[in-house]
């Protein structure tokens, strides 16, 4: 049954194809008709919160602008990767041999958008990247292909937090992350820059995502008395950690030294603010920075949907942005993917709700790394959440690669439980 | 590694294991009576937990929020049974398929009615700060929740064992057939055991709710651990799936600190070992 479903689906493909080939380009002058764009985002299975807030931030841009960049009509089109990396995968072939979409952006999680590159890649597919942050499809797998549009690499902010966390005397400390790629990126990051300071991690714990019950990792980094606490935490698992680690009574005991989605806004919304407030964590975005447009954008987000925008929704809502103004620039020749593909890293947001930003020439932003604390809103903003947070220190212009030579770097290994970036 | 390593993850094993029974106990009961595997039954615990919190939202009480939680999900368990299910006991894969198709509905219908945040749920006032003993801090809650869990299972230990229904529901579960024959009402057993399952499930969503919160996809999180529950205490033994629960729970809590890297390996060792050298579980029946 499924072998002939296959091979009706192969045969139709193989005919398609030819018929693709004998009918003839259409002229210049003809109409180009709409640019068409796949939106590959979780909209169900366990990223969905994300997925909306990507959608949200995407079509809130176009609606702004009145869906056309370049003369031509952005046709947007959303697939749903359902959380999964092999269905990203199916509707990011879906998007592009049968609905011809030219440009891919998203998915969400590192392991769809490590599952859909080569794919993308392969087909000479533009795929714009604004939150999936996988260090490697910007480092040793980058490509001229894809593009880390109004994203980040996942140890770009937490090399921040290791220099950070030795200035302010913390000298032997803990890391809990989940146990994948982004988690070990993220701890790596900060391990790898704080032991070079001459900081000792004394214990790395990883945790399985989607863990409901925290208490026995939190006792035994408890029982390691470290002098701080470096954790990394997505969505649910966030959530989690941060009850339990106050109602374990050591939110007062060992300070926390967060990655960007530990306290993203989509998890502290629902948390009590004496749980969450006080934190310090290390992102590329702030939704409480004190920057007009930063202000301007989290203000027309809450009109719209109700809450303070996630680094999701604004990364995607930048990206239509910097995408819109790339092909503004080409007048809407998106056709030629080399010109476009220039037209998009020669793009630099002196502005943005981030801050500036410029591309690196491996494809990754360089960008404001935010050193942040979690306190009550204040202002409009109180009117769509209670907590938020601020900027207590802004890193400018980090690059993916730090401070190191960008050669020396990339001789390293990714980082992996194996490899952190000490000498254990 | 002091004495408070040890204390802490032993209540802390605990509470998660008493949280675990909430679902297990119908999960087993469910099976041991119908032969209807409920893959619904975390469904039923997300869909309560979910009913609660936008209860307690509109200022009501944590606990009269959870009841209702449970009675609504035990509401449409009843539905869904009388519906579709009570035709296909004793016929396991149909009702297999059956319970997935439910719990991917009521997935898909919780996403689209509260949205994809995770959403926390904060225990009672009264119970919302820790203990402190020494240099050990325990949540109020957890232990509340202990407590709680104990009781539960103490009803339902007393209503199997000294009620009619109990008589009823265990000779069912012994041989069906005979009870029928002696002109036992087996069906309406069917219903009670079904929505009581339901109700405690839903009930459990809000109890449980200030440990694993609220968030799509919890429901399939929870599954396994239950599932592992059963298996280890015995397919349709009460006995074995209180014991189970809090054995899984202890494991769960130990080997994560002991050894956080083989995490979900440690859950399932018991399971293997159950299943190796003594399959019909700790108090299971003999197959």
């Amino acid at each position: 049954m499924r072998t002939s479903t296959t091979a009706k689906t192969a045969a139709l493909a193989v005919a398609l194809a030819t018929l693709a080939l004998v009918t003839p380009a259409p002229s210049r002058s003809a109409d180009p008709g709409p640019i068409k764009v796949a939106l590959l985002a979780p909209t169900s299975g366990s990223a969905a919160a994300a997925g909306h807030d990507m959608v949200a931030g995407w079509e809130l841009f176009w609606k702004e602008h009145g869906g056309k960049a370049g003369g031509r009509t952005i046709q947007t089109t959303v697939y749903d990767t359902a959380s999964n990396a092999a269905h990203a995968l199916d509707q990011a072939r879906h998007a592009v041999e049968q609905d011809g979409a030219q440009v891919v952006v998203g998915p969400y999680l590192a392991n769809e958008g490590l599952a859909v590159a080569p794919y993308t890649v392969a087909h000479r597919i533009p795929l714009f990247l604004p939150t999936v942050s996988a260090d490697d499809l910007s480092q040793r797998q980058a490509s001229a292909f894809i593009i880390k549009v109004a994203g980040w690499s996942s140890s770009l902010p937490t090399h921040v937090a290791g220099v950070w966390a030795y200035e302010q005397g913390y000298r032997k400390v803990a890391t809990l992350a989940n146990s994948y790629a982004f988690g070990y990126e993220n701890a790596g990051g900060f391990a790898q820059t704080f032991s070079e300071k001459g900081g000792k991690i004394i214990d790395q714990v990883w945790a399985p995502l989607g863990t409901a019950d925290y208490s026995p990792y939190i006792s035994k980094i408890q029982a390691d008395k470290p002098d701080a606490l470096f954790v990394e935490m997505v969505g649910a698992d966030a959530v989690h950690f941060l009850q339990q680690w106050s109602s374990l009574g050591l939110k007062s005991k060992i300070p926390l030294i967060a990655n960007e989605t530990t306290t993203d806004q989509s998890n502290i919304r629902s948390i009590a603010p004496e749980i969450v407030e006080g934190i310090t964590s290390f992102g590329h975005f702030a939704e409480g920075r004190d920057a007009a447009p930063t202000r301007a954008f989290i203000d027309k987000y809450g009109k719209a949907e109700g809450v303070l925008p996630s680094y999701m929704a604004t990364s995607f809502y930048t990206a239509a942005q910097w995408i819109g103004q790339a092909i503004d620039k080409i007048h809407g020749n998106t056709g030629d993917a080399g010109m476009f593909l220039g037209a998009v890293r020669q793009i630099k947001l002196a502005e943005s709700a981030f801050g500036p930003m410029v591309l690196d020439q491996y494809g990754a932003p360089v960008e404001n790394v935010y050193v942040r604390k979690v306190v009550a809103t204040s202002g409009d903003a109180a009117k769509y959440a209670k907590t938020w947070n601020v900027v207590i220190k802004t890193y400018p212009h980090v690059s993916q690669f730090w401070t190191y030579k960008v050669a020396d770097y990339l001789k390293q290994p990714v980082y992996s439980p194996s490899f952190q970036g000490y000498t254990k | 590694m002091g004495i408070q390593f040890y204390v802490q993850n032993a209540l802390g094993g605990l509470a998660y294991g008493s949280l675990l029974f909430l679902i297990a106990s119908g999960l087993t009961l469910i099976f041991g009576l119908m032969r209807i595997i409920n893959l619904a039954q975390t469904a039923f615990y997300l869909l309560g937990a979910y009913i609660g919190l936008s209860l307690v939202g509109q200022g009501w009480n944590f606990w009269l929020a959870g009841l209702a939680g449970g009675v609504l999900t035990m509401a449409l368990g009843l539905a869904v049974y009388s519906a579709f299910l009570h035709r296909y006991h004793a016929d396991p894969l149909t009702s297999l398929l059956l319970t997935l198709g439910f719990a991917l509905i009521l997935d898909d219908g919780i996403l689209a009615r509260w949205g994809g945040d995770p959403h926390a749920i904060a225990p009672p006032a009264m119970l919302g700060g820790s203990i402190t003993v020494g240099s050990l801090v325990f949540p109020q809650y957890w232990l509340a929740l202990i407590g709680i869990s104990f009781l539960i299972a103490a009803i339902m230990f007393l209503s199997l064992q000294r009620t009619m229904l109990g008589v009823i529901i265990r000779a069912s579960v012994d041989d069906e057939e005979m009870a029928r024959g002696l002109g036992v009402d087996v069906n309406r057993a069917f219903y009670i055991v079904f929505a009581a399952g339901a109700l405690i499930a839903g009930l459990g969503g809000m109890l449980g709710g200030p440990i694993t919160s609220a968030y799509p996809g919890l429901d399939g999180e929870l599954l396994p651990l239950a599932f592992a529950v059963v298996i280890v205490g015995g397919m349709g033994s009460l006995t074995g799936a209180f014991v189970g629960s809090l054995l899984i729970g202890l494991v769960n809590a130990f080997g994560k600190a002991m050894f956080p890297e083989l995490s979900y390996f440690t859950i399932f060792v018991p399971v293997a070992l159950i299943m190796a050298f003594r399959p019909q579980g700790l108090f299971g029946r003999k197959l």
